[in-house]
């Protein structure tokens, strides 16, 4: 422990500047992870633990489609679109055959993706690690912000995972599809015999989840080598997050990814060896003060 | 050979037990049938075959001579067939619009007859709780709310199931008025009961349900005359 550095930190603006925007990129790495994982829990009932594995997956597709072009925005548009037609795969030939099924089954059939994904990626990439490299677009000097230093790809993905919540929670409040979308994860049986397919719908919903994950992948590739297996940690604090946030709430993942953020970018300076301990504790805090999570339901 | 819809032979099951024993119905363009029963006797299986929820093990479904048999429920939807179940299933934490939309899509003909604006006419307690979740509208409301929504869709047939239930009187009545406008605007309607004093003003033909058979076709006139089978298959 190291109180005295946190406090210096604190009343230092420079420190405070350049930890928030830390925490904030970490954050939003793992908003735009959780909501796919609280989105396909809230409407499809399965907890996906193959989730990070699509993380993984959006990381080398952009990847490769960067080598190949030289263009981040096409290796964000690959990750993305990439991931999430294999999630659209995935959730009809695998997925769509738990539904309602035990939590076990569900378990079995991600966990095994996430061994086969991991092995498909060390077998085609190898199994060191990869970086992408600042792309050329965002090799620019830092912004200055009260006294820190930002890199302004820093500012980018913010920017662009603040973008994503919103027009996903204008999807799935203000258009028709979210409203089928909402009614199906109440009544998806009533909203078939309204003349919905709604297993076109919970396959693209599976797909939105895991383009948001390959699009995360993507954004990270820049500042985070990819290897398998990188999927794993972000998958533990997006299920850290959905919970302290309350299951199958988008504004909660946002709200929740934020606080683990910042805890893990506050925490390098005062509590290096505990940030775990203080995240675990602080989901600990929030289910006893808030068994459903901070924008959960009660009853569900 | 107008029929609108024709279920030939049907038999449903519920795991090994079998609910259904070769269900003979058709329902003519235009017309009104009712289906009468006892409770338990299989009207709400006979529906949820017809609507795709609980699929026949054999027999067949046609729609407009088409063979729906074993349809998903959307498909058979779009088909022109709207199921207004027994336990209304409303969105409960949809507003009453909201609802409605979810329901809309064109007829079978491709043209939109159910607007908003025309089931707010025909509907006018639905128009002034319009933004009003539906989870909080009264069982009466939620029942007209379920027929609006099911005409969104704009369905050549509506399967109607037991909507009187366990509404107060004067809400009965309201329904009956409702469904004679239905009628009057040319829907086809398969309307299961237990009341049979609730059909009489509406239907054009009966059949009745007993332990899973038709055990009775006919017309309204015929049934009120013929003590012997109101006493034997339905509830005086
Ligand atoms: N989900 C179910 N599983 C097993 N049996 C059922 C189920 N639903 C209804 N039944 C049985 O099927 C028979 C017919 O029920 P139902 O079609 O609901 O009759 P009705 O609508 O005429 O009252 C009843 O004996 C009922 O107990
Ligand atoms: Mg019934």
């Amino acid at each position: 422990m190291n109180f005295d550095a946190l406090i210096d930190c604190f009343s230092a603006s420079a420190c405070v500047v350049t930890q928030i925007s830390s925490g904030l990129i970490i954050g939003m790495l793992i908003f735009m992870v959780a909501s796919g994982v609280t989105l396909i829990f809230g409407v499809l009932g399965v907890v996906n633990f193959a989730h990070g594995a699509l993380y993984m997956l959006g990381a080398y597709f952009a990847l490769t489609a960067y080598w190949v072009t030289d263009s981040f925005t096409v290796a964000v548009l690959a990750g993305a679109i990439g991931t999430g037609l294999f999630g659209v795969v995935f959730e009809r030939l695998f997925i769509s055959r738990v539904y309602g099924a035990d939590v076990l089954s569900q378990l079995l059939v991600c966990y095994a993706f996430v061994l086969i994904l991991d092995d498909a990626v060390k077998a085609i990439w190898g199994g060191d690690f990869l970086s992408m490299g600042m792309p050329e677009a965002f090799a620019l000097p830092p912004l200055m912000i009260a006294g820190g230093f930002v890199p302004p790809f820093y500012a980018f993905l913010t920017a662009f995972a603040v973008a994503s919540a919103i027009a996903l929670a204008a999807l799935l409040g203000l258009t028709r599809f979210g409203k089928i979308v909402r009614a199906a994860a109440v009544n998806r049986q009533m909203v078939g015999v309204l003349g919905i397919n709604t297993s076109l719908v919970y396959a693209l919903i599976f797909g939105l989840g895991a383009a948001l994950a390959g699009a995360a992948g993507a954004l990270a590739a820049p500042v985070r080598s990819a290897t398998p297996g990188m999927g794993f940690d972000i998958l533990i604090e997006s299920f850290i997050v959905t919970v302290i946030g309350g299951m199958g709430s988008i504004a909660g993942a946002f709200v929740g990814a934020i606080l683990i953020g910042m805890i893990r970018a506050f925490g390098t300076v005062g509590f290096p060896l505990a940030t775990e301990g203080v995240t675990f504790a602080m989901m600990a805090v929030v289910l006893l003060v808030k068994p459903a999570g901070l924008f959960g339901k009660a009853g569900r | 050979m107008s029929d609108e819809l024709r279920v030939q032979g049907m038999d449903v099951y519920y795991g090994a037990s079998q609910i259904l024993f070769g269900i003979d119905l058709a329902v003519e363009r235009g017309a009104t049938v009712a289906l009468l029963g006892r409770n338990g006797a299989g009207k709400s299986t006979t529906f949820k075959a017809i609507a795709g929820v609980a699929p026949p093990r054999a027999g067949r479904v046609f729609m407009r001579e088409q063979d729906i048999t074993g349809f998903a429920p959307y498909r058979i939807a779009r088909r022109g067939i709207g199921y207004v179940p027994e336990d209304r299933q409303v969105f409960p934490e949809h507003s009453v619009e909201d609802n409605l939309r979810i329901g809309a899509k064109p007829g079978t003909d491709g043209a939109v007859h159910w607007t908003l604006e025309r089931i707010f006419e025909v509907f006018p307690i639905l128009s002034s709780m319009r933004g009003r979740m539906a989870g909080r509208l009264s069982g009466g409301e939620q029942q007209m709310l379920t027929i609006a929504r099911t005409l969104m869709g704009n369905p050549d047939v509506i399967l109607l199931d037991e909507p009187s239930e366990g509404l107060a009187p004067i809400i009965v009545q309201q329904i009956a008025r409702l469904i004679a406008t239905l009628r009057k605007e040319g829907v086809t309607i398969l309307l299961a009961e237990q009341n049979m004093h609730f059909c009489i003003a509406v239907a054009t033909s009966v059949a009745i349900i007993d332990k899973g058979q038709i055990v009775y076709r006919g017309s309204i006139e015929e049934l009120k005359h013929n003590d012997d089978i109101k006493r034997r298959y339905l509830a005086v």
